[in-house]
């Protein structure tokens, strides 16, 4: 009866109610859009220049994740490899040798990231060779590179140039290598495409004496959030000198970027609930003053005041949570659309975005928390909001009321 | 023995620059089954005395016993709890809860007092035949005439099983045969289940057919007589 009783007060005034849950749907909507859409850049962001290449989670020698040189790096023992084995989450492992070196060709020098791969593994794992635009993936004994398209279109190289590979190899040796450039490969995050030089494991081996080193093992597992378990999981398991670390270790200045651009929209949403809140305060100042009279008889009859203050507060909350419900059935087709074909960015805009190391694809996230926060922060504002009436009517005085 | 009892019953509003004597000095006893009408003046303080008998006003001194219950010693709550219970409350116009239908309306204060539903139905329907509205049980409020209204309040008040009703002007806002209407319905209660009124009022018609007739000038009861009425 209270919340028929609630729900038929709702409806009394159509047209007021009408601009309330009108003025919550579009806050709503705009929100629940803007967050969708923050979120999966998000995501595109972390699979682009953390999964796709550095994987969700890594192991490697304790110290490298701060001092990346080579004299950090380890064998991939049999010990390592039960550790991995045994964990159902990760699909691939994929050892590397990564290290820096100045890849010239004629006169041009560059500084490339030099990574040994087994191609087959990749193949596996990271779909390395998918990534290749022109020429050939590399085969395990080749003495070939592949080279990112950024970095070939810098130094001007096509395949079957030729280029040198110039740096420092294991505990100070000096290593030089000179490669033909098999194929030329292109990844989402422009700031990998620009810098990569893959080759294979052994070759890479070679080049920097490091028989039989790896600096990472990349473990592939299937989505951000896996790659955090695993690692987890992994840092009790693994032999004293090793660690694994996930995305968020690997990479603290993306972490960073996001967190910092996640709280400016907090900032946004907070200043237009903020509007909103004093929409539905004013809403509800209106409704007390009209319906004076009648919360006097209702008392003057019998109605316990703690029992009205519970009637408004209904009233209240449900016309917030409705509002908030249809705004974000609102924004829901939106964000599935674009999550089923995201929007390529304009020339311009793709400029933009590449600066920032990102692809220029505009595809909204539909995490179910994005949706489900949007209630609870509506719900949640609404209840602070309608402790004012619940307050008031608390102490009200049936015969001052009727009186008016 | 006494439904009502008031013992030097005042009310004074000193806001003003000379204090107010709403009411002044009121010893009244009214017994069950009594059709009472409060008649006087504008401003002679009929509304104050019925809410301060009806336990909505608080007077300055002396006291309303109703049945055995010193209601100025019930804390606020408690007296809201207790007019539930004992008292049913007819007002001059705007006495239903507009979103509620006439039966939800009645329904309503048994609801508050946590009857059970097969009870409620039973009642609410013999109560609504009694004033006549049987046919009218599903409209809201506003589908209603004035008299129609007051009837479903009378309805109302009556669903609690209080020891009174009381009714400020009842009549106040109706045409003269709504006035009769409402009339003939309070009279059969009263003369049928023995349901003790007290009512204020200006309208001769009304007088004439209360059974007793109190007279407030100035806060005073200047006259209290009993007529008789069939
Ligand atoms: N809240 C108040 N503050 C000050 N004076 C008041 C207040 N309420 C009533 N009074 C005064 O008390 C006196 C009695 O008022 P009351 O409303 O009881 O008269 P009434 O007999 O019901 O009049 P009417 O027939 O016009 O309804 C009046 O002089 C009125 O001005
Ligand atoms: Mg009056």
């Amino acid at each position: 009866m209270f919340l028929k009783l609630a729900w038929r007060n709702i409806w009394r005034n159509k047209r007021r109610t009408a601009i309330t849950l009108g003025s919550i749907f579009f806050a709503v909507i705009l929100s629940t859009l803007m967050s969708s859409i923050k979120e999966g850049v998000y995501v595109n962001m972390i699979k682009n220049s953390a999964g796709d290449f550095y994987g969700y989670a890594q192991i490697q020698l304790k110290g490298y994740n701060e001092e990346k040189t080579l004299d950090y790096s380890f064998e991939f023992t049999d010990e390592v490899k039960n550790a991995v084995g045994s964990e159902s989450a990760i699909e691939e492992s994929l050892p590397r040798l990564e290290s820096f070196a100045l890849a010239s060709h004629k006169t041009v020098s560059k500084g490339a990231l030099v990574v040994g791969v087994n191609p087959e593994k990749e193949k596996l794992g990271t779909q390395l060779h998918n990534r290749v635009v022109e020429g050939e993936y590399l085969t395990q004994n080749d003495n070939e590179v592949l080279i990112g398209d950024g970095l070939a279109e810098y130094m001007n190289v096509t395949v079957g140039d030729t280029i040198v590979l110039l740096g420092q190899g294991y505990h100070g040796v000096s290593a030089a290598g000179k490669y033909r450039i098999k194929g030329i490969v292109k990844f989402g995050s422009p700031e990998i495409s620009k810098q990569v030089v893959f080759l294979p494991l052994k070759t890479a081996q070679t080049l920097y004496g490091a028989e039989n080193l790896i600096t990472n093992l990349v473990l592939q597992v299937n989505s951000a959030n896996a790659g955090i378990k695993v690692a987890k999981k992994l840092k009790t398991q693994l032999p004293e000198n090793l660690v694994a670390y996930d995305w968020q270790e690997l990479n603290p200045g993306l972490v960073k970027m996001i967190e910092t651009d996640r709280t400016e929209g907090y900032v946004f949403m907070f200043i237009l609930y903020l509007v909103i809140s004093f929409g539905i305060f004013g809403t509800i100042l209106m409704m007390l003053a009209e319906r004076k009279h009648e919360f006097g008889v209702l008392v003057a009859i019998g109605m316990k005041r703690f029992q009205l203050a519970v009637l408004v507060w209904l009233e209240v909350i449900s016309i917030s949570v409705l509002g908030a419900i249809v705004g974000v059935i609102g924004a829901l087709p939106v964000c599935f659309y674009l999550y089923f074909s995201p929007i390529k960015l304009g020339d311009e805009l793709k400029q933009m975005t590449e600066e920032y190391g990102l692809e220029a694809v505009l595809q909204p996230s539909v995490a179910p928390e994005i949706f489900i926060n949007q209630g609870i922060i509506v719900f949640c504002l609404a209840a602070t909001i309608a402790i004012y009436p619940l307050i008031k009517l608390l102490s009200i005085d049936a015969i001052k009321q009727m009186r008016s | 023995m006494n439904v009502i009892t008031t013992s030097n019953l005042s009310k004074v509003y000193d806001e003003g620059p000379v204090p107010v004597y709403a009411v002044n000095g009121v010893d009244l006893e009214i017994k069950k089954g009594e059709f009472t009408a409060i008649v006087g003046p504008s401003g002679s303080g009929k509304t104050t005395l019925l809410n301060i008998i009806g336990g909505l006003d608080k007077a300055s001194s002396g006291g309303v016993k109703i049945g055995s219950t010193e209601i100025e010693n019930l804390s606020a709550n408690e007296l809201i709890d207790f007019r539930l219970r004992n008292i049913g409350f007819v007002f001059q116009s705007y006495n239903l809860i507009p979103v509620l239908t006439a039966k939800e309306n009645t329904e309503f204060i048994m609801l508050l007092q946590n009857t059970p539903k097969a009870e409620r139905d039973k009642r609410v329907e013999s109560l609504l035949a009694e004033v006549g509205l049987e046919d009218r049980m599903n409209n809201r409020p506003t589908e209603l005439s004035g008299g129609q209204q007051q009837r479903v309040a009378v309805a109302r008040a009556l669903a609690s099983k209080p020891q009174f009703i009381l009714a400020d002007e009842p009549t106040a806002n109706l045409d003269s045969k709504s006035t009769a209407n409402l009339l003939d319905i309070m009279l059969k209660l009263n003369k049928e289940e023995d349901t003790t009124f007290v009512f204020s009022t200006h309208d001769q018609r009304v007088i004439d057919r209360a059974r007793r007739i109190i007279t407030l000038e100035d806060g005073k009861i200047i006259s209290d007589e009993k007529q008789h009425v069939q």
